[in-house]
């Protein structure tokens, strides 16, 4: 039977070509790897090579022939044994249903085109679910004043204890006890081969751990601070946050990256910036950002069990603050759940990290003002608990958001966008954020003051959405 | 072999100096091991395995090009055509109870050198359902952790320290297997593999780092992109020996996984390794090119085919050459199968664009 050729697409974006030049006439015969004619695209002339054998029976199309639309039949090849004389070229309707082949729904060309489409919107809804609460604390618990450190140690040195696949890496985690010394006492209980210290080289242990993780261990990954993981940032979202989804669910990738995030103290604009926003924006991705020690403790736990890659955002100046922790055998929360810290109803405040204790403070301010604000704790960060907040703003009907860290693409933006979305019918007034000041985080002490987010802006904010006058 | 630009000294050469003066330094001990002997004694049931799979990889990547041409796969589609001794060397040496690999994005033929279905792979390359990333994946993004195969990864470069991930995974285990990691004479040049390299040699890892010098990056020969080209030799500074091998020559890639795998298992550490091989196609199917003439590329078809020489040497063994036209038939029909039914598999379901995004629900 002879072999139709047809016009090939050769660039991911071609749809018809110019058929520049025929290197073959009818007669010669022709091999694999041949090379038939030139074709030139809407980027280059590209070569035409034979990926079957035979004899180029007629050729349709005419050199220089411009326009030929890709699968269109150019020529015809005899195979083996044919006689070139009996090729004929492919009857009108022939043609046509070779044509109409390429139209078959949902095949080749159409992918991805109309009607389906029109399906993917209706059918393909976002599966939404509501997230797990927080485990009762039974009555009587001890409670244990515990500084973040901490308690972020605590859960990591417990679940180590609990499973043999979870190690340690990180610049300075073992021997020197943690740049930060969240890691302190970690390498004495666990040795160096869970504690490991590398070296000085982001981009190349974030993709190792990431690598340790798909090869079925349970990496804790530390950055010395989340401005180094800007090196790794590849591995993060590229190796770790997509492959289970590329793979079609096959490969996981369960890996905690941690560290401090956010600025510290006069350490100037290279070491002073919130990656939430960042990492919350990509599909694939847990991002965990707690404030208080029972937070931290919980979530790191649940963040080091999870099948999936969590990035675990602390805060250096939250460190050596110290809280109250439940003191049980397994305190472990659950990811995607906020929670209300104070509880109000005159003005919601939102906020994540270090700035909820900016916004715990501002209540205070406000209550003694007579104005009754309630405080949200994000806690995680992606997947965002939007059910907490739009409850919250159908008591209150007011909103501010409190974060630390650029106004553009926030957090705050996101909450905003959530309350317009799917909350505007509860809004007595336009949600507002408070934000750092949209600069590179300044050295001299007056101007990082200015630059940062405090209790009196959360205040004036909190005060404008409820209408009153300073 | 397929590498010729200047002409390579023999070793030991000045770069081997303190490779001399050092005892302990084992840069070359294995390309002396490797130079004894480069030839692996394979039966003749082992050769023609050999020139089994690298006729399905080849035979399915032209089949593959031939799809794209026709629309029915898109995007970017790296073929393998050229490369097969590679794959089929040094995955052949395997133990594939224990070992893992990990590769760039030209994966197909590292996946077919597993035996895995054509089937699922062409239809991942069709972006069809039974597909073996389900159609979301697509040529670049391949995985198989049923054969311990880790992908298929898109970012050039980002499998070498993911490599040497699994490699810690191995020993952390201790479970006896060692990674094979490849990747391209263009990624060589990528700061992260030297990242590893690092790691890999200072813990004492049990991966053999493949580079695959198939002479462009893109469009770029080495010598316009490359300091060193011997890339076999990039590892002496963190003290990983090298050896450089004729990837066009499949007894004697399998030779080298020899030598190589048995050092990594006795427990000495990373070894580098380099394959000059040439790839017949553009680097992927949008790339016409240029940058090399036609002649070069006949060269290299004519004189040093991986499968030509193969076929070449069963045949001076007494094999007949319809013997061996009647696998090509055969591998023909089944690599049209798998084309028709990559062509007739329906696309993923509508609700699949929301599942595997992440394992658990929170």
């Amino acid at each position: 039977m002879a072999t139709e050729l047809k016009m090939p697409a050769l660039s991911p974006t071609m749809e018809e070509g110019t058929l520049a030049k025929w290197l073959k006439s009818e007669g010669d015969k022709i091999e694999i790897g041949d090379i038939i004619a030139e074709i030139e695209t809407d980027k280059a002339t590209m070569e035409f090579e034979a990926v079957d054998e035979g004899t180029l029976a007629k050729i349709l199309v005419d050199e220089g022939t411009e326009g030929v639309a890709v699968g269109a039949v150019i020529a015809m090849m005899a195979d083996e044994g044919e006689d070139v004389g009996d090729v004929e070229a492919p009857s009108a309707s022939a043609a046509e249903s070779s044509d109409e082949k390429d139209d078959v729904e949902g095949e080749g060309k159409d992918v991805g085109q109309e009607p389906s489409e029109a399906e993917v919107t209706e059918t393909a809804e976002k599966p939404t679910r509501s997230p797990a609460s927080d485990p009762a604390i039974p009555e009587g618990t001890n409670m244990v004043s515990t500084s973040v450190r901490e308690a972020l140690r605590d859960a990591m040195a417990e679940e180590m204890r609990r499973d043999e696949r979870v190690f340690v890496m990180g610049e300075e985690v073992a021997e020197y006890q943690g740049a930060y010394k969240v890691t302190q006492g970690l390498l004495d209980e666990f040795g160096a081969k869970r504690v490991v210290d590398t070296p000085i080289t982001e981009y190349g242990f974030a993709g190792l751990g990431t690598g340790a993780a798909m090869g079925g261990l349970r990496p804790i990954v530390e950055f010395m601070t989340f401005n180094f993981a800007m090196q790794a940032i590849d591995h993060i979202i590229n190796s770790a946050a997509k492959t289970n989804y590329m793979s079609g669910g096959q490969m996981r990738c369960p890996i905690v990256f941690r560290g401090p995030n956010g600025a510290a103290a006069r350490v100037g604009a290279q070491h002073s910036q919130n990656y939430g926003p960042w990492y919350a924006s990509v599909p694939g991705l847990i991002v965990i950002a707690p404030y208080d020690a029972a937070d931290a403790k919980g979530l790191m736990k649940a963040a080091i069990r999870s099948e999936d890659p969590v990035v675990f955002l602390e805060n250096e100046l939250v460190y050596g603050r110290s809280f109250d922790v439940p003191e049980l055998d397994d305190y472990v929360l659950p990811i995607g759940k906020a929670r209300i810290v104070r509880e109000g109803s005159d003005v919601t405040i939102v906020s994540y990290s270090i700035a909820v204790g900016l916004a715990l403070e501002a209540a205070e301010e406000l209550a003694g003002q007579g104005i009754d604000a309630e405080v949200i704790d994000l806690r995680t960060l992606r997947p965002l608990d939007k059910e907490t907040v739009l409850e919250s703003l159908k008591k209150t009907n007011r909103m501010v958001v409190a974060e630390e860290g650029w106004p553009t693409c926030s957090i705050a933006s996101e909450i905003v966008a959530i309350c317009m979305e799917d909350g505007f019918d509860h809004l007595d007034a336009p949600v507002t954020r408070v934000n750092n000041a949209d600069v590179p985080l300044p050295y001299a002490a007056n101007l990082e003051a200015m630059a940062l987010i405090d209790t009196a802006s959360i205040i004036k904010a909190a005060k404008k959405v409820c209408y009153i006058e300073e | 072999m397929a590498k010729k630009p200047a002409a390579k000294t023999k070793t030991p050469d000045a770069g081997n100096l303190a490779a001399i003066d050092d005892p302990d330094f084992a840069l070359k001990s294995l390309q002396e091991e490797f130079e004894k002997n480069k030839t692996f004694d394979a039966s003749e049931e082992q050769m023609l395995h050999f020139y089994e799979q690298m006729l399905l990889i080849r035979r399915f990547e032209e089949r593959a090009g031939q799809l794209y041409g026709l629309g029915l796969i898109g995007g970017f589609c790296h073929l393998y055509i050229g490369q097969e001794a590679v794959a089929i060397g040094l995955q052949s040496a395997l133990d594939n109870d224990r070992d893992s690999v990990i590769t760039g994005y030209r994966d197909h033929g590292h996946m077919l050198a597993y035996g895995i279905d054509p089937n699922v792979i062409m239809s991942e390359l069709t972006g069809r359902q039974a597909g073996i990333s389900k159609g979301k994946g697509g040529s670049m993004h391949m995985f198989s952790t049923e054969h311990k195969f880790y992908g298929g990864h898109g970012i050039v470069g980002a499998q070498v320290p993911l490599g040497a991930g699994l490699a810690f995974a191995h020993k952390y285990n201790e479970d006896g297997g060692l990674t094979l990691a490849y990747f391209g004479d263009g990624a060589a040049n990528q700061g992260q593999v030297y990242e590893a390299f690092n790691m890999a040699a200072l813990w004492n890892l049990p991966i053999c780092f493949v580079v695959e010098d198939n002479q462009y990056a893109m469009g770029t020969a080495t010598k316009r992109s490359s300091a060193e080209t011997r890339f076999y030799r990039r590892g002496t500074s963190f003290r990983i020996p090298g050896m450089e091998v004729d990837g066009m020559n499949v007894l004697e890639v399998r030779q080298a996984a020899e030598v190589a795998f048995k050092h990594i298992r006795e427990g000495n550490g990373p070894v580098l390794m380099e394959c000059n091989t040439y790839r017949y196609r553009g680097h992927s199917m949008s790339d016409p090119a240029k940058y090399r003439t036609r002649e070069e590329v006949q060269d290299q078809k004519e004189h040093h085919d991986p499968i030509e020489r193969i076929k070449k040497t069963l045949i001076e063994k007494g094999k007949s050459e319809d013997a061996l036209k009647d696998i090509d038939k055969g591998i023909r029909t089944r690599v049209s199968e798998a084309a028709d039914f990559a062509e007739n598999s329906p696309e993923p379901e509508a609700a699949e664009l929301y599942t595997d995004v992440l394992v658990e629900e929170y």
